[in-house]
């Protein structure tokens, strides 16, 4: 699939022919990432972050296997060959901070693609798979974040594993021998280092797969756009190279200067100072928190405090533990059936004046709430704000949404990417012998040549 | 409204081609630095790290080894063999200084004045790093009654010589100095 | 249709959950429930600050004060040495606070370290060498821990780094030993319990370590700085972030060459993205 109108890759030497016959990784990365691949004129920076998602992975991917060299994953030795790591191996403080780093600034981006996604309904049809690959990509990236931060054995590691794998023994019947299972003793010790430190090995590995499908998935639409409009013309692409790997290199360059500031010279900030004193079983740090990225997710995790209970009877239906539990992976799973909630014809919030309101006044002022009061401790007012933004998130997503997609009158669509970005007459210009065609996606017409 | 999509060289003139592409040759070539640069930490910390740098020194008392008898001990992780020759071995191993040799040394130069009945060496074989037999009574001290490597049959003669074998040079001596008469201090 | 249906019942049922049993009775509690009971302590506690001027290394361009390092360990040796472990540090770091190959030597062989006996195999002791770690105090935590009763001291190692904002923590806490105002003391029902300390910039103001810098001049420096408590506190504070983070200002130095670098090549990719994008930059009328 693509355009009719993308560029065709054309061997030019003896030896890229040779290869285009036998193997042909040229013409996959022209199509994929080259000049083969025709893309909206018209994204804005948010079209960046999922060139720097990839860069993020790699960055992890390499600094990680490079780490492993030196890392032992052993709880007797952990935490010291760590700090071996920052003292005797050349440039190992480099390294880690950058691994360490860089794990933050893999989910800041993730963070911002995903809320590009819902702002510009990317989950709509014809991309679901994409969205749907996606879910399953920061899923993975949630696990293999978590394990990571067990490695270094460092208090906050420690009681990270001990808590997360707590959530577990919420589940009824199973859920105590699953997480003696999933620890592989009553307390995380050397079994479940030992096994997380083999599964964060493996499961960038996978991710990198699913990242594979991902743009496999997205190049079979082609990529979204800012005004929700599909691609009807050639004038309303431009080839991938070298206009978008430009701006991404630009992007790219932006991005490595907030990482390095943040390596070089604050590079414990989003860390925890807990996490400096090696594990010790006996003694829970006064405050635990996760990774700041894991906040608004803990947050939803605590909102539940008080069981489900039928009135007067002091019957407990569900504990608080498990509503907790259920509500947290809940609140990530409810993503999966965004393509289906939402039922706009029209994508992006631009037009969507209802949706864009309780985008901007309620969705993300509620993530903020959470991201808050997740890294806050159990107290008032946290509590109580986390509890109202809990509420807002599920209604949001699974309530408001659905509603609002079947009652708001979106504003008039520009008729074209085109006219989007040229205005109304230039892009009739443009367009002279074009049909007029629905919303429907890409046209067959080919290359409208414009009356110069 | 063609050009608008088309790629930059196909516009403007000759010299502003040109002009147009230094900047890309320049960003090209700077990202290009920047990628070569990255490599260098990922190279260097395969590096033997600080604490393995870090010079370490072994002390090694000599006085109890009877002549004829040899030791074994650790120095930066490798074994070092430490044997008292007997008379007739300096003798032997004097003898032998002008013999053809692959390696030639004489006594006198792999040990230290006054002390040239002390032979210290590493009990690293020059081939590929085997430990040679001969240091332990009993063993098969090769065909010049000093070392012998069995990995690839290598014989060292009494003063750690090679003298028959693949192995390209003689035992290593490793810097040493006698801090007393009865202690030497390697490295 | 069925899978909006669902997520609609489903989003009302856990917001109904969440507001009928944990909200309402959360802000029930909250509102008429009893207030929360305070800690006396909590109102002893002072936010600690740095030394006045701060600390050498402080900032993007901070460098090490090597005097002042070496003055800090002296402390570290002379003080809290004789409780508290630095286990990550060999001697052979020395040399980054200017000491020379054979200072070093020097120095470490004035420290006994675990040893074997190379004839016996007994476990005894010998003089330290460049390539040992600082020894520890105790030859296990049950008798740090009974020796200190019952509070192990923590290795010092990484403790700037285990702190918030650590080198200010530890000079406020090493200056914020004292008495309790006894008035407020009085009137909130506070008592240092017996065997703590009172020091207002610890977190629960009661710390198990008595005061280690008592008096004005305890070391005598070598440079012949005056040791007041404040400056022997800035010194040791000093040479623990130097053992937390040796590469800190050799870190700091290559963040510059970095940024520089990336600023301009990312003007270059700028100037290029533009110039790629120039024929079809968008024209809003």
């Amino acid at each position: 699939m693509s355009f009719a109108w993308a560029k065709q890759y054309e061997p030019k030497t003896a030896l890229t022919k040779w290869l285009d016959e036998k193997l042909p990784l040229p013409r996959l990365v022209y199509n994929a990432v080259g000049a083969g691949y025709p893309v909206p004129r018209n994204l804005n920076y948010m079209w960046n972050f999922g060139v720097l998602a990839g860069f993020c992975l790699m960055i992890q991917i390499v600094t990680g296997v490079v780490l492993a060299m030196h890392y032992a994953a052993n709880q007797a030795v952990a935490f010291a060959t760590v700090e071996h790591i920052m003292r005797n191996v050349n440039w190992g403080w480099a390294l880690r901070y950058a691994h360490a780093n860089g794990a933050s600034f893999f989910f800041i981006v993730v963070y911002l693609h995903i809320f590009r996604g819902f702002f510009y309904s990317s989950y709509k049809a014809p991309r679901e798979m994409i969205w749907l690959l996606g879910v399953v990509i920061f899923l993975l990236m949630m696990a293999t974040a978590f394990m990571g931060y067990v490695l270094p054995w460092g208090q906050m590691s420690f009681w990270g594993a001990q808590v997360i794998t707590g959530l577990f023994s919420a589940i009824p019947l199973v859920g105590e021998p699953l997480q003696v299972w999933l620890l592989g003793g009553f307390a995380p010790d050397n079994a479940a280092l030992n096994r997380f430190f083999s599964l964060h090995f493996l499961l960038p590995f996978v991710i990198l797969g699913v990242v594979i499908l991902h743009i496999w998935a997205l190049h079979i639409p082609g990529s979204s756009n800012p005004t929700g409009v599909e691609v009807k013309s050639e004038s309303d692409t431009v080839p991938f190279h070298p206009y978008y790997t430009a701006k991404d290199g630009f992007g790219l360059g932006v991005f490595l200067i907030a990482f390095a500031t943040m390596v070089f010279f604050l590079p414990n900030a989003l860390g925890h100072p807990d996490n400096y004193i090696e594990a010790n079983p006996l003694s829970t740090p006064a405050h635990i928190v996760p990774e700041w990225y894991f906040w608004p997710f803990y947050a939803i995790l605590r909102a539940f405090t008080g069981d489900l209970t039928i009135p007067f009877t002091g019957i407990v239906l569900i504990p608080a533990k498990l509503l907790g539990v259920i509500a947290m992976f809940g609140s990530i799973l409810l993503w999966f059936i965004l393509p289906w909630l939402d039922k706009s014809p029209v994508r992006s919030g631009h037009y969507r004046p209802l949706f864009n309101k309780f985008f901007w006044f309620g969705l993300i002022p509620a993530m903020i709430v959470l991201f808050v009061c997740g890294g806050a401790p159990a107290e008032e007012p946290y509590v109580i704000l986390s509890q109202v933004a809990t509420a807002y998130y599920f209604l949001h997503f699974l309530v408001i949404l659905p509603i609002v997609s079947q009652i708001e009158v979106p504003k008039p669509l520009p008729f074209s990417i085109t006219e989007a970005v040229l205005g109304k007459d230039a892009a009739a210009e443009a367009r002279t012998g074009a049909g007029a065609a629905g919303d429907v996606g890409p046209l067959p017409e080919v290359s409208l040549q414009p009356a110069e | 409204m063609a050009s608008d999509t088309a790629v930059i060289s196909e516009t403007g003139s000759e010299e502003g081609v040109r002009r147009r592409d230094w900047i890309h040759i320049a960003a090209l070539s700077t990202a290009g630095v920047g990628g070569a640069s990255l490599l260098f930490p990922l190279i260097s910390q395969m590096a033997p790290s600080a604490d393995v740098l870090a010079a370490s020194t072994t002390d090694v008392d000599v006085s109890a080894i009877q002549p004829g008898q040899s030791i074994k001990a650790v120095f930066r992780k490798q074994p070092l063999f430490v044997k008292r020759l007997t008379p007739e071995e300096i003798a032997k191993a004097k003898a032998d200084d002008g013999a053809p040799m692959r390696d030639p040394a004489t006594l006198a130069e792999r040990t230290k004045q006054g002390h040239e009945d002390i032979l210290v060496t590493m009990g690293v074989c020059t081939h590929l790093g085997c430990v040679p037999l001969g240091a332990a009574e009993g063993e098969n001290k090769g065909e010049f009654g000093g070392y012998f490597c069995p990995c690839h049959g290598s014989h060292y003669d009494v003063a750690g010589r090679i003298r028959k074998g693949p192995a390209p040079l003689n035992l290593r001596v490793p810097e040493y100095e006698f801090t007393s008469d009865a202690v030497i201090r390697v490295g | 249709m069925t899978i909006r249906l669902g997520g609609i019942i489903f989003g009302l049922a856990i917001t109904a959950v969440m507001v009928l049993w944990s909200l309402i009775p959360g802000a029930y509690n909250l509102a008429f429930g009893p207030a929360p009971e305070k800690q006396p302590s909590a109102a002893f506690y002072e936010h600690g600050e740095g030394p006045a001027g701060g600390f050498s290394f402080d900032g993007p361009f901070g460098k090490w004060d090597v005097a002042q390092l070496q003055r800090g360990y002296q402390v570290y040796k002379e003080v809290c040495s004789a409780c508290h472990s630095l286990k990550f540090v060999a001697f052979r770091n020395l040399r980054d606070l200017g000491y020379s190959e054979a200072e070093v030597d020097a120095e470490a062989a004035t420290w006994t370290v675990p040893g074997i006996d190379p004839n016996t195999g007994e476990a005894t002791t010998r003089p330290g060498e460049p390539t040992d770690y600082f020894p520890s105090p105790y030859p296990n935590a049950i008798a740090a821990a009974a020796a200190n009763n019952n509070a192990i001291p923590p290795d010092l190692s990484l403790i700037t780094k285990a702190r918030h904002d650590g080198s200010n923590y530890l000079y406020s806490l090493l200056t914020g030993y004292g008495e309790p105002d006894p008035e407020k003391a009085k009137k909130v029902g506070f008592e240092t319990p017996a065997g703590l300390y009172f020091n207002k910039h610890f977190p629960n103001v009661n710390i198990a370590m008595p005061p280690p810098l008592s008096i004005d001049g305890q070391v005598t420096y070598a440079d012949g700085t005056d040791a007041t408590i404040p400056q022997m506190a800035e010194d040791v504070a000093a040479f623990l972030t130097w053992t937390a983070e040796p590469s800190l200002v050799a870190r700091k130095q290559t963040g510059w060459a970095v940024l520089g670098f990336l600023l301009f090549a990312t003007a270059l990719a700028f100037l290029s993205y533009k110039q790629i994008w120039a024929g079809v930059k968008p024209k809003k009328k």
